[in-house]
């Protein structure tokens, strides 16, 4: 995630304060998992130097809690190249999974028990994830929403992969 | 922990020369929200006919809160079905010539509740599923999601102890699927009532408290195991 990108598009809307940048961030980008103060300020710092945002105001008292920014004209700039660029897919094709289950086979332990276990910890977080989606609102929905796509998806090759370990043992075993 | 209400134990049932059961065991709790996966031909249809006495297994019983299911006569299979059972299947199967409301009524009126009683308490079912509006529609006149939550209303009318939910999601699209699940699920819960949910989808079983898994007729209890 661009948390730097992410700012600037919030700063497009209006200006903000550090403290106030952080806590729209993480309603709307990050519930749960909140950034930690020194993420907020390294990011600022680095758009301040970089000439992506200003200071627009300043608080009384001290500490950057206190200043206001606002997002310049190539800090709009940087947004839109960002949004108008896909993301690269991930390719998954490195896989700790499936590198398991081809070293159980090659060392003669139960690979169907790992895909079992596995199989209970993906159920598990599913639901976990399915309870969080069917209290929140429509945002926390689609969040979660993206991570049972994809937790289902690694449980649909676990089920391809049990079906398919005898082929699989008689090619890895030595 | 609660007290098992319905136990299948080692069931077996062949369809011809054909094994679709080797030896499959199963305890829902009251309450609870089991989802049985496994892949097409694993079994998992059949266990959950096994289980709500439609289909009589060849070995093993089946037990309702302590009345063994397998033993009982066509007749009493019948009466239990209607008074404390309650099914969704994955095509809604309501009747195309009755409307959406009678449809729900249809297991209060056989168990002898009259009409204006039993559609009162349909209305308000197909309300709590949010299809209060087609109440006098017949399902050829609805979409295939709110047939499936009218099937869900007619599935709960008579309040029952357990719902044997056979792929209700199967014909839906993503957003009809998930609403169908939250509606069942939450209806469920308000009213106690255990559900035996028979999906292969991960999404829809994610509904459910806990999962088994029917591989070649056999169940196996994987988070037991874990």
């Amino acid at each position: 995630m661009s948390i730097g990108h992410s700012f600037l598009g919030l700063l497009e809307g209006k200006p903000r304060h550090g403290y106030d940048l952080k806590r729209a961030y993480d309603e709307r980008f990050s519930p749960g998992r909140p950034l930690h103060h020194g993420q907020v300020y390294a990011t600022l710092s680095r758009l301040l130097k970089n000439g992506l945002v200003v200071v627009d105001g300043l608080e009384p008292g001290e500490g950057p809690e206190r200043k206001r920014y606002a997002v310049t004209d190539a800090g709009i700039t940087d947004v839109q190249t960002w949004l108008s660029q896909p993301e690269k897919p991930e390719p998954y094709l490195q896989s700790v999974l499936y590198t398991k289950v081809v070293l159980a086979l090659m060392t003669g332990r139960p690979a169907d028990e790992i895909l079992d276990v596995q199989r209970t910890e993906h159920l598990r977080l599913m639901r976990e994830v399915t309870r969080r989606k069917t209290g929140g609102d429509l945002a926390e929905q689609l969040i979660c929403d993206h991570a049972l796509f994809h937790l289902e998806a690694d449980l649909r090759w676990l089920e391809l992969t049990a079906a398919r370990l005898n082929e699989l043992a008689a090619r890895v075993r030595p | 922990m609660t007290e098992p209400l319905l136990v299948g134990t080692d069931l077996f049932k062949m369809y011809g020369t054909t094994p679709a059961l080797r030896g499959s065991s199963l305890t829902i709790r009251a309450g609870e929200i089991v989802a049985v996966m496994g892949s097409s031909g694993s079994g998992k249809s059949t266990l959950l006919h096994c289980l709500a006495g439609i289909v009589r297994p060849d070995d093993g019983t089946v037990v309702y809160a302590g009345r063994e299911i397998s033993a009982m006569s066509d007749v009493e299979r019948s009466a239990l079905r209607r008074r404390d059972f309650g099914f969704v299947f994955q095509f809604g199967q309501l009747v195309p010539e009755l409307t959406c409301v009678e449809n729900v009524a249809l297991p209060l009126r056989l168990d002898g509740v009259r009409r204006k009683e039993a559609e009162r308490r349909s209305r308000e079912w197909l309300d709590r599923l949010e299809v209060g509006d087609v109440a006098g529609k017949l399902p050829g006149q609805i979409s295939g999601g709110q047939g499936q939550r009218v099937a869900v209303a007619r599935a709960l009318v008579t309040e029952p102890k357990v719902v044997f939910a056979d792929e209700p999601t199967g014909a839906l699209d993503s957003l009809n699927g998930e609403k169908v699940m939250q509606l069942l699920g939450q209806a469920a819960r308000d009213t106690g009532a255990a559900v035996v949910l028979v999906t292969h989808e991960p999404r829809v079983a994610a509904y459910a408290d806990r999962e088994v898994v029917v591989r070649d007729g056999a169940s196996l209890d994987l988070e037991r195991v874990a």
